[in-house]
């Protein structure tokens, strides 16, 4: 059974038909990219497999427990995790803080209370850092970090809880080109333990790090299949050339 | 706006504001320990100087115990982003059940009646927070604040016109605190009294801020929605620091209610939350001693203003114009000018370069 199954997902905002039946598939272990023209209900789907709003009709089943109705909260410890697009990354706390807040969500009020996790966790937040190239600036406030290095913080953040399945939506935006390079270097490693959906605008990244393509238009899925089967397909061809 | 330590504080301002602040930032430098050392100081020596002066002891015993509601609000506002109006009813509330408590029962001992107020004050506030921030959907901060508005103002409605209480004239003559055989009237046995307990509470709060826990209030106050995504309950958080500054508020009122031998409609109403507030901002919110310093300043000015005959009539304005020209000018309070961004806010993890 596949890791997160989406079946006849609709949505709609007052009369604009946001998502209209979409089935998806996401395989464990796997990299799944959400790619389509602007306003094909990219985001909205992403929003409806994190709980940030719910969808109007359809399930969406995550390790075959049904979480359409879930709460954020719900769905963060079943073990899904999302990247915003606008990155929310807390600006008045350091950038290590940021990071420990993520990696310390698992404990209970007590330990909390407590601080009886600050010194086992630091191994693994310094880990994350190092990763993500943020230990330099540790003791920095995440607002004084650059709009990519912000990008970076926020997945390490997704990261730190530990997920399943990492929802990243546009994880490249405002990037520069080295910078988005880097991050599909800095996200290979997660496939051993976590499946991947991603939002993007930037077809190259994509390509290069995704295994599965959904291509949605006007709320629906258009059409779906490995990259190679995509970059073939004539029905996405058709859209991305005469509309984009 | 009020106070940048709120919840509604933006993400964008910041990063532009702040950025260029950054080298500055890092290497700041801890003063609220040394705020709190001159206070302590302070304290101990009140009763010693002014042990002439029964009045002026009696005017620090005061501070000591409105420190404990401004501290309550400190906890609700400060640390934990939740705007209450309504402090004053588990002050109020916790002392008209200590002085009911002396009244119909005649027992008064510190033991018993402390941890009643203690828990009277828990128990409403706990009540209250599960009414307002227990819903499926997340609760504004103005439905907040207007929801313990109307509580505070219900309650004072309730009480003047409710005879068992005493109606419109409260409780008066409350049954002196004991312990053992010995009784605590004014003067500096109860100083000391209220100053341990405060200590005690202040101790617990500080602790509270400095823990992890204290890291999850301060990203609440941030941006409450992506602490949910982290897998917070963040309202259940709130809900948890919302009784235990209840706790404290009651701790306030019941000591109170026995240091004045009297409590009334007024000490639960809108009157004294909004004082709460106050002390809080002007002190400077978010730093728990600067509440404590806002309670000292606001009480302190109201006694001499009020004694000096030219401005008898109309001391309270003064006072008015004073605080509002604080709280428009100077919205992180007197602390604010002492204490950085950045230490008010909190740092948790890591600070070994630098600081």
């Amino acid at each position: 059974m596949a890791l997160l199954q989406i079946r006849g997902v609709s949505k709609t905002f007052r009369t604009l038909r946001a998502l209209d039946g979409v089935d998806i598939d996401v395989e464990a272990g796997t990299f799944h990219g959400l790619i389509g023209p602007n306003g094909s209900g990219k985001s909205t789907l992403l929003k409806a497999i994190a709980g940030a709003h719910f969808a109007d009709t359809g399930t969406i089943v995550f390790e075959g427990r049904d979480i359409t109705r879930a709460t954020p909260y719900e769905r963060a410890r079943a073990g899904l995790s999302l990247k915003f697009q606008i990155t929310a990354v807390l600006p008045e706390l350091s950038v290590y803080d940021n990071v420990l807040l993520a990696t310390q969500s698992g404990e209970s009020l007590a330990r909390l209370l407590l601080s009886s996790s600050r010194r086992a966790l630091d191994g693994e937040v310094s880990g994350l850092l190092e990763r993500f190239r943020l230990i330099d600036r540790a003791d920095d406030l995440a607002a004084e970090l650059s709009h990519g290095e912000q990008q970076w913080l926020e997945i390490a953040m997704a990261l730190a809880l530990k997920p399943k399945l990492l929802l990243l939506d546009e994880p490249t935006g405002g990037m520069s080109p080295e910078e988005r390079h880097v991050t599909g270097k800095l996200l290979e490693p997660i496939k051993a333990h976590c499946a991947l959906i991603i939002v993007e605008h930037d077809l190259h990244f994509i390509r290069d790090i995704c295994d599965q393509l959904t291509v949605l238009d006007q709320g629906k899925v258009l059409d779906q299949g490995d990259v190679e089967a995509i970059q073939r397909s004539a029905k996405v061809q058709q859209v991305f050339t005469t509309r984009v | 706006m009020l106070t940048d330590a709120g919840p509604g504080l933006g993400a964008a301002p910041a990063r532009t504001r702040m950025g260029r602040q950054a080298g500055r930032a890092r290497a700041f430098r801890r003063v609220l320990p040394w705020v709190e050392a001159v206070a302590l100081i302070v304290a101990l020596a009140v009763p010693v100087v002014l042990s002439e002066r029964t009045d002026l002891v009696t005017l620090a015993t005061n501070v000591l115990i409105l420190s404990l509601l401004a501290i309550s609000f400190d906890l609700c506002w400060g640390l934990s982003g939740i705007m209450s109006f309504g402090q004053a009813l588990f002050f109020g509330v916790a002392g008209y059940a200590i002085a009911l408590v002396g009244r119909d029962l005649e027992f008064s001992q510190l033991w018993g009646t402390l941890p009643l107020a203690m828990l009277v004050g828990l128990l409403l506030a706990g009540l209250f927070a599960a009414f307002l921030l227990l819903g499926r959907k997340p609760p504004t901060t103005i439905f907040v604040a207007l929801g313990t508005l109307t509580g505070s103002y219900a309650a004072e409605r309730l009480v003047s016109g409710w005879q068992y209480v005493g109606a419109g004239n409260g409780l008066s003559s409350v049954k002196l605190l004991q312990f053992g055989g010995y009784e605590f009237v004014e003067g500096t046995a109860f100083y000391f009294l209220a100053l341990a307990l405060l200590l005690l509470i202040y101790a617990g709060a500080r602790f509270l801020k400095q823990s992890q826990l204290g890291l999850v209030l301060a990203g609440m106050r941030q941006n409450e929605e992506r602490l949910a995504f982290f897998g917070y309950r963040v309202q259940l958080f709130k809900a948890l620091v919302f009784s235990l500054a209840g706790m404290v508020a009651g701790l306030g009122g019941a000591l109170y209610s026995y240091h004045q031998g009297f409590i009334g409609p007024g000490n639960m109403g809108p009157g004294l939350s909004t004082t709460a507030v106050l002390y809080c901002l002007l002190g400077g919110s978010g730093t728990l001693i600067g509440p404590v310093i806002g309670t000292a300043t606001v009480e302190v000015l109201s006694y001499v203003l009020s004694d000096i005959d030219a401005i008898k009539q109309f001391w309270p304005v003064i006072l008015g114009l004073v605080l509002l020209t604080v709280v428009m000018f100077q919205p992180k309070g007197i602390l604010g000018m002492l204490v950085s961004d950045r230490e008010r806010i909190g740092a948790y993890g890591r600070r070994r370069r630098g600081g």
